[in-house]
């Protein structure tokens, strides 16, 4: 069965649904009703037999690269910080279909958002290469 | 038989009596769900007591310890449901089919109300006898994920009659998705696959049950051939013809023959022709292209359109094509498949192999390319890459 990645972003992706502030500005109990819906998705996920693995990354990042022998490593916080891809967290899946992760993801981006309607959110649906070596012979 | 000569209990001779032992208290009309997790239980006993204390029959002493756990069980739910002044349900009546039991229960676990995830886990645990651990390994996935993958399918199953016979196109399709899964941790799913396979063909004389023993042994067989010592791939031309295992060659093609005298061709007979085709070449160059070629018409003429119901096949049979009317005819075969298949590796792969036989290194090299691009296998995706760069210089 293909494994696919969810990944939802701080920021990035293609052009938003609606205009939403920050989480750090939604009423208290949107952001309650929004953590709740993601515990729920877990479960849920766990429930059906499709659950790998779920994670949260803090937005705080680094880049890093070989400084060249006898060197530190080289990092910066990058130069674009405001308009590059920012990924906020992921569920691993596990499925019978690629719609079948479609469907998932559309119901991860159907969480509740400020005033507790739909956020709409993009979500990044990405195919796991396997690594199992196969059994029968290709061109 | 059970016993190793250093004492160490011998798992794979213990594994081989769960599904008589199951299939015996289903057919008890014991309930399906209740029963497998009791055989569980009973070999987790086993495992534990007879290294030190051996029974004379080990069959008999799992179906006696499993009705026990049964009868455990019912006496907590019955308890639970004195408790809840619920109603008692009649004892069901024992069916009295007499079939084989390892059918049998692939026709439990294959149902076609599962889904195949569900249906290849259940037969994997229920037929095969491996532990939910062992097969969470083998799909990379969390134990607590397959357990409950298990557990729902077992519900699923809860309260159907079982002893009405399956649909054995679906045993069959299971099967072989076991055997495409590969072989990852510490279980070989090929070989399991033609394990069951081959209990399978002990029990049912359908050609196609024996078609399919024969695809899985006649394509097993190269699997020495199929990696470098680095584990990268090696395409089927230039394999180390010396190292494919003879014996199961042999087998499959005894298999097959005795499948195709009945004369009731189906898709597993052909594939299963094919393989045994490229098995008998004693080089590349000697490949029976002609002859393969027959096979696929066979085989696509089994569906009513196949460019939309058999794609797959369709583009076998191109590269056959390719090899006997010329790479040009073969490309072109590929192009009523762009539609279905232009999104998939396969398509672009294939185009690539007959780019090259048409003596064009540069087409070539863009369709491996492409197929790079869309590979869903770490190896496979090296692999094409290395066609690739191969073709350019």
């Amino acid at each position: 069965m293909p494994k696919y990645l969810l990944l939802k972003h701080y920021r990035g992706g293609p052009e938003p649904h609606h205009p939403f502030p920050p989480m750090d500005q939604w009423e208290p109990e949107d952001v309650e009703a929004h953590i709740a819906f993601q515990r729920h998705v877990s479960e849920l996920l766990k429930e059906n037999g499709e659950y790998v693995d779920a994670q949260a990354l803090t937005p705080a990042r680094t880049w890093v690269r070989y400084g060249g022998p006898d060197a530190a490593p080289v990092t910066t916080d990058g130069p674009h910080p405001e308009t590059s891809d920012l990924i906020a967290g992921w569920y691993m899946i596990d499925v019978e279909s690629r719609e079948r992760a479609v469907d998932l993801a559309a119901y991860v981006s159907s969480e509740p958002g400020p005033g507790g309607g739909p956020l709409y959110e993009w979500i990044d649906v990405r195919e796991v290469m396997s690594d199992a070596p196969r059994t029968t012979d290709q061109a | 038989m059970i016993h190793e000569p250093t004492g160490r209990l011998d798992e794979g001779a213990l594994r081989v009596l769960v599904p008589r032992v199951l299939a015996g208290l289903v057919r008890r009309g014991e309930d399906f769900d209740a029963s497998e997790d009791a055989v569980q239980e009973a070999l987790l006993e086993a495992m534990r007591t007879w290294p030190e204390h051996p029974p004379r029959d080990p069959g008999a002493w799992l179906t006696t310890v499993a009705t026990r756990r049964l009868v455990d069980a019912r006496r907590s739910e019955a308890a639970r449901r004195r408790r809840e002044e619920a109603t008692y349900a009649e004892p069901r009546p024992a069916a009295t089919d007499d079939g084989d039991d390892a059918l049998f229960l692939l026709f439990c676990c294959c149902h076609p109300d599962l889904a195949p995830a569900s249906q290849v886990a259940l037969t994997l645990r229920a037929v095969g006898g491996l532990s939910t651990r062992e097969i969470a390994d083998a799909f990379y996935v969390p134990e607590a994920t397959m357990a409950q993958r298990i557990s729902r399918a077992k519900r699923a199953l809860h309260g159907r009659r079982l002893c009405r016979p399956g649909d054995l196109a679906v045993v069959l399709r299971v099967l072989y998705l076991i055997y495409t899964a590969g072989h990852a941790g510490r279980v070989d799913l090929a070989g399991e696959a033609i394990r069951l396979a081959r209990q399978l063909t002990l029990a049912t004389e359908e050609p196609e049950a024996r078609g399919l023993l024969a695809l899985m042994l006649l394509n097993h067989a190269r699997l020495p051939a199929r990696l470098d010592s680095d584990g990268r791939i090696v395409t089927l031309d230039r394999q180390d013809r010396g190292r494919w295992d003879r014996r199961e060659i042999a087998e499959g093609v005894r298999v097959l023959q005795s499948a195709l005298a009945v004369q009731r061709p189906g898709r597993y007979q052909l594939e299963a022709a094919i393989a045994a085709l490229h098995d008998d070449a004693a080089s590349a160059e000697e490949t029976d292209w002609p002859q393969i070629l027959a096979w696929y018409d066979d085989l696509v003429a089994l569906t009513d359109d196949p460019v939309r119901q058999d794609p797959a096949a369709m583009l076998g049979r191109a590269v056959a094509v390719g090899h006997v009317l010329g790479a040009a005819a073969g490309l072109r075969e590929t192009d009523r498949l762009r539609e279905v298949l232009g999104e998939r590796h396969r398509w672009h792969a294939v185009r690539g192999h007959l780019h090259e036989l048409s003596g064009d290194p540069s087409a070539a090299a863009a369709a491996y390319a492409e197929a790079a691009r869309r590979a869903t296998n770490v190896a496979e995706r090296d692999h094409l890459v290395r066609q690739a760069a191969r073709a350019r210089h």
